[in-house]
Parts: structure tokens; sequence; C-alpha cells
């Protein structure tokens, strides 16, 4: 029995699935790239942002990494392109663009 | 050291709950398993046991409330009936996968309609596909003693199955029988302490339960399940040897009667056995060579096992309390009659359904159903397969 | 301690990227802050009901939990939720655990307005410790938006559709809330997403750190089954409580308060103008519609206006 998600695949026996197909580790959703079904893209300009955070808990994807009270780039391995966080900016510093 | 006692059967399975004191009991009334969670609510207002009693609204709730704390790492339990165990049904099968060994004392009774309280066992046998290991007991002294084996057998680390230890509505239930207990210490040795590798409130680490399965996991999910089940079959057999070890009682899949030279048998479940079974002593002084196979274990099914115990025999009749509905006989002969198709010489089988809802199953019955399968090997004709007995009808009874 | 926006954005992440709810869904954003209000040093265990949110949040071998979760079936997650309590406080008292552990349980408005409302009252009724959050979509959006008895009076949905008979769904929702106060429970609060989050923070806060069974309802608008483009969620949440279609207030031992009283208390037909689901109810002829959605939500307004005062 495989106990890591990310030993376990599609291509895993049955002996290598975990017990009742349980998970014994936080946040495995992580391996999943859901970036990938992005129509459009949200980008980030860190001289136009004031760090206000308004943007940050209105994602539904986890997507804007903060620490000690300050935003970095989008996580694009995982943002959808929702255009939420657009649409909160205050200070216009996030742009929406069609992906190409 | 035994204790001589006498009690019902609910009682009897009440009291190994005590013994054994659970973390976890979630209860909902339903005749005739109410007087489980009756006893067990004064143990608990006597401080005989430290158990967290809930009184939830309904079983699926009940079973449901046992998922959650059996999978929190906690022992869990309930006790239905009838309706109450199908109203489960949805949740029997989520604990069987998410592999929570929780046990679960049914007294069987009918299921509606017409509404009905007395026993047959067309409630647990409805939830026969369940995932549930099946244990059935003959009379209160069965019901305490599956009822002390069920946890060990479903926390087997390579089983973690749900148990359901089921008794006879009413017959067993209810009646007042003799019975040899086991010291409170000598059980709880005998049962020990559960100790879970992951639970949903573990410190060290977070654990999730019950996921969405793709196609690509699904299938191997259900083989690993349907592999735990069979490894139930040896965890069964490991823990009777160690129960008989300790207190000296014997059991295994089944319980063959007077099976040594036996030409006729029939295959039955349950307290109606013990009626079978002095048919049985009452032929066999007449020289016939009958003999009984009272099946204790319908899930895992031991189906090899039960074929060799049947291979000299020359007629079976496989006696069903409950009706399958499925114009082809009941749940116990289908297991049996597949369990023999691919013996060299099979015995002639029929399948005889009795005692739905109730209905008085006699010695004379017995005797009737002996007859007939003696009738078969005479003239090595098998006549009908699927029989009804005891039942008012305005044709002649087959038998 | 003052709710401050940087500080708890700061904080570890406790619903994971890569979850599979639709771009846009608010189930994800009502996910992260309802684990925001979980204290840093507090363990939880989710009890999901079967929903969207399930099957996007823990989809073999992924979970985006960073707690323990568990999901069973679609109409028990207050029961699975009182079997973990019941554990919980079995455990504590034998000396089996000593970490400190909140009990959550959430569903959609379906598992918890409609086929996971009898597990619900029971689990209030019998006073465990723990805290429901519904994250009422008004409809079963897993299946496709049927209509709930969460759904309201005109929308259309699936099986409430418009067409030359019919206006959507003919009768107003299930006032829940209002029926989890009428159970007793020490904490119930209605909210939904704006602004800074302080009012869906400090509700959810308060209801998990309320000893009892405690419940918060939000309204969590669904892209696909409203029908509305997905980034204006924000427009959405802040028009349905300027319209007061969705006061928010909370209930503390049976005492109301409002938390938040629009200025300017906007017409119902700007929170219904902007989604498709009410498209009809804007058709001349139709014209009824909109009144009497104004009348209802002016009646509700009034009656809780009564119950703050």
């Amino acid at each position: 029995m495989n106990k890591k998600a990310n030993e376990i695949t599609e291509q895993s026996t049955w002996q290598e699935l975990t017990v009742g197909c349980e998970i014994y580790e936080p946040g495995t959703s992580r391996l999943t790239l859901t970036g990938e079904w992005r129509s459009k893209i949200p980008v980030w300009d860190p001289e136009k942002c004031r760090h206000c955070m308004m943007c940050t808990p209105f994602c539904p994807d986890s997507s804007i990494p903060v620490t000690a009270g300050k935003r970095s780039d989008f996580d694009y391995d995982h943002c959808k392109g929702c255009g939420i966080c657009y649409t909160v900016c205050p200070f216009g510093a996030i742009e929406w663009k069609e992906v190409h | 050291m035994s204790i001589r006692d006498r009690m019902s059967g609910n009682e009897a399975i009440a009291t190994a709950m005590r013994q054994i004191n659970p973390d976890v009991f979630a209860m909902f009334p339903i005749t005739p398993s109410t007087e489980i969670p009756q006893y067990f609510a004064q143990y608990v207002a006597d401080g005989k046991v430290d158990t967290e009693f809930i009184c939830v609204e309904s079983e699926h709730s009940s079973m449901s409330a046992c998922i959650g704390a059996e999978a929190a790492g906690a022992r869990a339990v309930t006790a239905t009936s009838s309706a109450g165990l199908s109203f489960m049904n949805e949740m029997l099968f989520v604990a069987a996968s998410a592999r929570l060994p929780i046990v679960l004392a049914v007294a069987n009774r009918a299921l509606t309609g017409p509404i009905n309280i007395n026993h047959d066992y067309s409630d647990s046998m409805a939830e026969r596909d369940s995932g549930f290991i099946q244990i059935y007991s003959e009379n209160n002294q069965e019901a305490y003693d599956n009822y002390l084996q069920a946890h060990r057998i479903g926390e087997t680390a390579d089983v973690r199955l749900p148990v359901m230890i089921c008794e006879d509505g009413f017959i067993t239930s209810h009646a007042l029988e003799n019975i040899e207990l086991e010291s409170d210490e000598d059980v709880k040795a005998f049962v020990g302490e559960y100790h879970p590798e992951e639970y949903l409130l573990k410190a060290e680490n977070p654990l999730a339960v019950g996921p969405y399965g793709v196609s690509n996991y699904y299938m191997e999910a259900r083989v690993a399940q349907a592999e735990a089940m069979k490894n139930a079959k040896r965890a069964i057999l490991d823990v009777a040897a160690d129960f008989e070890k300790t207190f000296g009682r014997k059991y295994g899949f089944f319980e063959e009667y007077r099976m040594d030279d036996a030409k006729m048998a029939i295959v039955i479940m349950g307290s109606s056995a013990g009626t079978a079974k002095a048919a049985v002593d009452e032929l066999r002084e007449a020289g016939k060579k009958v003999g009984l196979i009272k099946v204790r274990v319908f899930r895992p099914f031991p189906g090899e096992e039960l074929a060799e115990a049947l291979k000299n025999v020359k007629a079976v009749a496989v006696m069903d309390k409950s009706e399958g509905f499925s114009a082809n006989g009941g749940p116990l002969f289908a297991e049996t009659a597949s369990a023999c198709i691919n013996m060299e010489q099979r015995p002639k089988m029929i399948n005889i359904v009795y005692g739905l809802g109730g209905r008085d199953f006699t010695v004379d019955h017995t005797r009737r159903v002996f007859a007939h399968l003696e009738k078969i090997i005479e003239t090595g004709e098998i006549g009908p397969t699927y029989i009804h007995l005891g039942q008012r009808d305005d044709r002649k009874e087959v038998l | 301690m003052a709710y401050n926006l940087k500080e708890e954005m700061s904080k570890k992440e406790r619903f994971e990227a890569g979850h599979r709810l639709c771009a846009g869904c608010g189930a994800g954003i009502v996910c992260r802050a309802m684990m925001r209000a979980v204290d840093p040093e507090d363990q939880a265990v989710i009890c999901n009901a079967t929903s969207c949110l399930e099957v996007s949040s823990f989809q073999y071998p992924y979970t985006a939990w960073h707690d323990s979760y568990i999901h069973s079936a679609f109409e028990n997650a207050a029961a699975t939720a009182a079997g973990v309590e019941s554990a919980y406080v079995a455990l504590k008292r034998r000396g089996k655990i000593d970490n400190n552990c909140k009990i959550i349980a959430i569903g959609g408005d379906g598992g918890t307005y409609d086929i996971g409302f009898q597990s619900l009252s029971g689990a209030m009724e019998r006073g465990h410790d723990f805290t429901y959050f519904c994250y009422d979509n008004e409809a079963y959006m897993n299946t496709g938006t049927q209509r709930s008895s969460a759904t309201p009076r005109f929308a259309s949905a699936t099986t409430t559709p418009s067409g030359i008979e019919s206006v959507g769904k003919k009768q107003n929702q299930k006032d829940l809330t209002q029926i989890m106060v009428a159970h007793g429970s020490p904490y119930v609060a209605q909210t939904t997403m704006i602004g800074t989050f302080q009012d869906f923070h400090e509700k959810a806060h308060k209801a998990i750190y309320t000893e009892g069974p405690t419940f918060v309802n939000v309204l969590t608008p669904c892209p696909r089954g409203w029908q509305y483009p997905p980034e204006i969620l924000p427009q959405i949440c802040k028009t349905a409580v300027d319209t007061c279609i969705w006061p928010l207030y909370e209930v503390e031992e049976g005492e109301y308060h409002l938390t938040y009283k629009p200025k300017n208390k906007l017409p119902v037909e700007e929170f219904m103008k902007l989604q498709g689901r009410f498209k009809h109810c804007f058709q001349p002829g139709n014209e009824w519609t909109i009144e009497e959605a104004q009348n209802y939500v002016d009646r509700k307004w009034e009656e809780l206006l009564e119950k703050c005062n």
C-alpha cells in the first residue's frame, strides 16, 4: 500500500491503494494543476499594487499567495482565471487578459 | 470462570456491550431490538459504562453517527431491526466501503408489508451485499458469544469491515434462557482495546475519508474490499479458535449436526435449527440417516466448506426464512446451490421458504421436509425446487 | 482582538488550491474563509455532505483540506458530525486524545434545507458542540440546478423552468436561519462574501467558538446555476445585502443583532437583473413578478427589523 498521494496514480494496482481510499496528509489537491482550465488570465502589476489584500480572500482557488501581509504573484499552476480578483482590485493593479 | 445466569437475547447482547464498554453508542428504538439500548441506557445511568450514548433521530442517523465516530477513532455500536435496518441501507454500504469496523446488533424482524413485528430474515438478507460481515445466532448464548467475537473480527488489520450480529427477533431477543456469561475482566481481556492506526482526531496528521472515486479507482477499491471479505474468513476462524481456548465454546462457519453419515440434510439458520435438531434426533432414533447444517456465518459465505460438508449427501433442503421474490428461491438457497455447482457429485437440492413474519416452524414441519427428501431419493425425481411451507393454500401442499 | 485583513490573509491556508470547483465558484471562497476562522493552534474535522464541494474537494487521492475530513452521504453531514463529536467527547474523557479539535459540518442548501434537514434538526436538538455551515447557492447545483426549498420565488431552475405558462419557481424559499433560531441554538448567523470579509469572519469565529450546536448560513453565488459571469460574484453578494434579499444578522442566545444596514435599500430588481435565472421577470407582462418579489423582501425585512429592535 502507498500511503502518499503522489505515489497513487491511475495505474496503481488495488494492492497499492490506501484502505478505504483514505488519505493521510493535508492538501494533496495541490498535485492537480487546475491552471490548465484557464481561458482568461489575471496579470498582477506590483507597481500599482498597494497590498490592500482586497483581492486575496475572494480568490476561490487559494492562488494569491500572501506572506506577512504582502501578496506575491499569482499561482498560475492553480488559478482558473475567474476574474474575481480583477473586479475587486480598487487600484487597477490586476489586468484580466485573454489567454492566447 | 463462567457465570450461569438467565436472560433474554437482548439482555445478553446488552451485557456484552456493557462488558466491552464501547466509546460511542448511537441508538434509535425499533421493535424488537429496542431493549438493547434500553438496558444500555440504564448501564449509563448507573455508571456501569462511560460510553457516549446518543439518542439520534433515525436509524439513518444512528449508522451515520457510528460512521463519524468510528472514523474519528472510536469503537462505535448500534442496534436495530427490520425497517430500521432498511433505513440504514445506504449507510451500511458506506460504512463497509470506508472500512469502518462498526458492530451492529440486529434483532431480525420481517420487513413490511404488511407491517409485522415478528421474526424472519428479510431485513438482514436484504443487506447481504452491503459489505457487512453477517453472523447469525441460534439462541441467547450464541448471540452473546458472537457479539464478544465481533469487534476483534471486524478490527483485524487486513479485514477492517463492519459486523452485523443477528439474533432472531422475539424468539431469541425476548425469550429468557439459561446462559453462561464470562466475567467483565475476562471479556475485556479477550476483546482488547481499539487502537486504529489512522483516525480523524489524530493529532499528528489529518485523515480524509470518503472521497469521490472515478472509474480508474473505483474498481480497485471494490476489489480491495472484496479481498478484505475473503480475509474475514480466516479472521473469523482465528477469533473463534481463541474464543474456544479462552471460554471453551466452539464456533465455526457453520455447525454440522449429526452429519457424519447423513444421506439427507437440511441447511438452516438461527433458532429454527434448535427445532429442526429435535426432529433430526427423532428421525435418527428411527434409523433415518438425516443431518443438519446450521449456517452461522452468512457473510463471508463459506461456500467451499459448505460444499465439502454436503459432498456425501444425496438430497438437501435449504431452508430460507425470508422470501427473495426471485421466483427462483431464497438467498440461502442461491448461495448454497452456487457453492455446490462445481462438485463432482452434487446432491439434489430444493429450497423451502418457511416461517415468514413469525409463522410457526415445528418439529412436524421438519419431519415433512425429510419425508420429502426421502421421496426425492427414492424416486430420483426432484419435482418443484422452490416450495413454500406452512402457509394456508387451496391447492394440495407439495410437502 | 480587532479584525485585521492582512493578518487573516497571512495565516496558513487550510483549503488548498487544486480543487475542482468551477472557476469563480463561491464555495471555494466560503471554505477558505471558514477555515481562517479556526484558530491556527486548533485542529478541525470537516464533515461534508455530498455536494459540488465534496466531489471537487476530495477526489481520490486529492484532498483540498489541510484538516481531517469525512464525507459519507448527502443527508447526514450533521449526524456524521454528531458521531465525530461524540467520539471526541468519549476519547477525551478516556484520556486517549488531548488535542483541541473543532467539529464543523458543511453542506449545500440541498443537503441542509432539504434532504439533510432531519439530521440537522436532530443534531441541533441534541446539543452537540459543533458548527454547521450551509453554503446556500439556492438550488441543487451538483446535479444541474434543480430547485430546492432554498430557491427563491421566480428563479428559473431546471425543474422550475420559465416558459409560456411559467415564471419560474412558484414558492418563496424556506427561512432556514429562523428555523435554526427556533431550535434554541446559542448562535445562528447569516452572512455572505463582502468587503474585507470581516462580517463572515467574525460570525464564523463566534459560531465555531460558541459551545453547543451553532449554525451559519452563507449566501454563495453559483455562476453556472445563477447564470452570471463569474467575475461579478462580489457585486452579486453586495447587491444581495443592499437589497435586503440576504440580510446580514446574527442571533446570540435568542437575541437578534443586525450586523449591516444598507444606507440606501436598493430595489430587488438590482439583484435580479444581474442573473439569467430571473431574465423572464424582465419580459413585458411579467412586471408583477418583480413587484411581488419586492413585497416579499420588504415584508421579511420589516419582520427582521422588528426582531432586532
